[in-house]
């Protein structure tokens, strides 16, 4: 036993660190794009991934306004974030723990995952796709997908471009 | 039976083939699909243009209106103007609330003289008001439902009355969407209705010259199937005349059934 310690434990903390620095996960990057109109408001965002029969395998963020307006409530416009209310938001308690955020400006949003850690589970393998939705009050609602196949087999960065309400998204997958 | 049903449809509709262009009548929510508790407004009318209030108010005040428990909830804010009705609803539950307005009863017309009478009611006034040895006494029964669904949160399941034409939903009304097969059944007293036809308008006909309207029947089961090509509210509506009466002096039954679906872009 005490001859087995520490040649074992050296192996069991290097392990531990490996796996700590490759954990597998995605990184998310999008832009919000910064509009020139008269009157603009915050869109609501729905980040989240999906099978290939469009069921939601998790939600990774929902943005919207979270206090209580002149409007009523924050959660009052959430159905306009239409294919997200319909797979996922009517279905869940509101607020997600972890997923629900405030509205964020235009710019770019890096959103960082790592599997296991909620929000993002252990993802059975298989083929993904990673859906953005963005709806603004005032404005129109743009949905982008990224299909990619987890897990992957080495590092990769998979993009797409928005046209109105979304600008690049890029995914970057760690295996 | 079905044949007795495919008969007396041919019958009616030859007999009243004078009324093919009947005004159809609605409800029309102003929004159907929603996140959190609101109030909701709904406009009623009676119009040939789907949807568009330009002939007659809609007469309101049998309205039910049904909360996802089953308690009724009271209109608020009702109004009839001169060209549409209009009510507000605060929807507080979540689930699926059913706007209906039933119509049930008994409509005769006899000659009296050289007069034509016409009268309307149910079993208890009919047994009373209008003479039973009338002359060229008509006599049928009809039940209309008219109604539209408004869901707060997930759609809950709806469940039928089992009296007259029902439409039993196995995709939810407040689920619809382009592009993607929406499935229906049919059932008379509670029973699937096979060979039921089926028209959907789409609303906004004023901006088109062709009625566009999609026509399906039911099959072996009642059931029928859409794939709706444009966004927008639908009038469904359907009609079915049988003989299974209650009340010995009518020949028929009329029943009719439509609604307001929303079916939202992809």
């Amino acid at each position: 036993m005490r001859k087995w310690m520490p040649a074992t434990l050296p192996g069991l903390i290097a392990g531990l660190w490996g796996n700590q620095a490759g954990a597998a996960g995605l990184d998310v990057k999008f832009e919000i794009p910064r509009l020139n109109v008269a009157e603009y408001h915050r869109p609501y965002v729905a980040v989240w991934l999906e099978r290939p029969d469009q069921s939601v395998a998790t939600n990774l963020a929902v943005w919207y306004q979270q206090s209580d307006g002149a409007e009523g409530k924050g959660t009052k416009w959430l159905a306009e974030l239409r294919q997200w209310w319909r797979k996922s938001g009517r279905e869940s308690q509101l607020p997600i723990d972890g997923v629900s955020g405030a509205t964020k400006p235009a710019g770019e949003h890096a959103l960082s995952f790592t599997e296991g850690k909620a929000p993002l589970a252990k993802l059975p393998a298989g083929d993904y796709r990673l859906v953005v939705e963005a709806a603004r009050e005032v404005g129109g609602r743009e949905l982008l997908r990224v299909p990619f196949t987890w897990p992957p087999k080495s590092a990769q960065t998979l993009k797409a471009e928005g046209k109105e309400e979304l600008g690049a998204i890029s995914l970057q997958l760690k295996p | 039976m079905q044949r007795t049903i495919k008969l007396l449809a041919l019958a009616a509709a030859l007999a009243t083939a004078g009324a093919a262009h009947a005004h159809s009548y609605w409800m029309v929510p102003s929004s159907t699909v929603l996140s959190a508790p609101q109030w909701i407004t709904i406009d009623a009318a009676v119009s040939n243009d789907t949807f568009h209030f330009n002939h007659r108010p809609l007469a309101i005040e049998p309205v039910v209106i049904v909360a996802p428990d089953g308690s009724k909830v009271a209109p608020a804010n009702v109004s009839k103007g001169e060209l549409r009705s209009t009510f507000d609803v605060k929807l507080e539950q979540k689930g699926t609330y059913r706007l209906e307005l039933v119509r049930a009863g008994i409509r005769a017309s006899w000659k009296e003289g050289d007069k034509p009478k016409r009268w309307m009611g149910n079993a208890e006034a009919f047994a009373k008001e209008v003479p039973a040895d009338a002359p060229e006494l008509q006599v049928a029964e009809t039940i209309s439902r008219l109604e539209t669904f408004v869901s707060v949160g997930a759609p809950a399941a709806l469940k039928v009355s089992g009296k007259g034409l029902e439409l039993q939903p196995i995709t939810h009304p407040n689920d619809l969407i382009t592009g993607e097969k929406a499935s229906f059944q049919f059932l008379v007293d509670g029973k699937p209705a096979a060979g039921v036809e089926v028209t959907l308008v789409r609303g906004e006909r004023r901006y088109r010259n062709a009625q566009d309207e999609i026509k399906v029947t039911t099959d072996q089961d009642g059931k029928f199937a859409v794939t709706f090509p444009l966004a927008g509210m639908y009038w469904l509506d359907a009609d079915v005349q049988d003989d299974k009466v209650s009340v010995k002096a009518a020949k028929q039954r009329n029943l009719a059934y439509t609604a307001t679906l929303e079916v939202l872009p992809q």
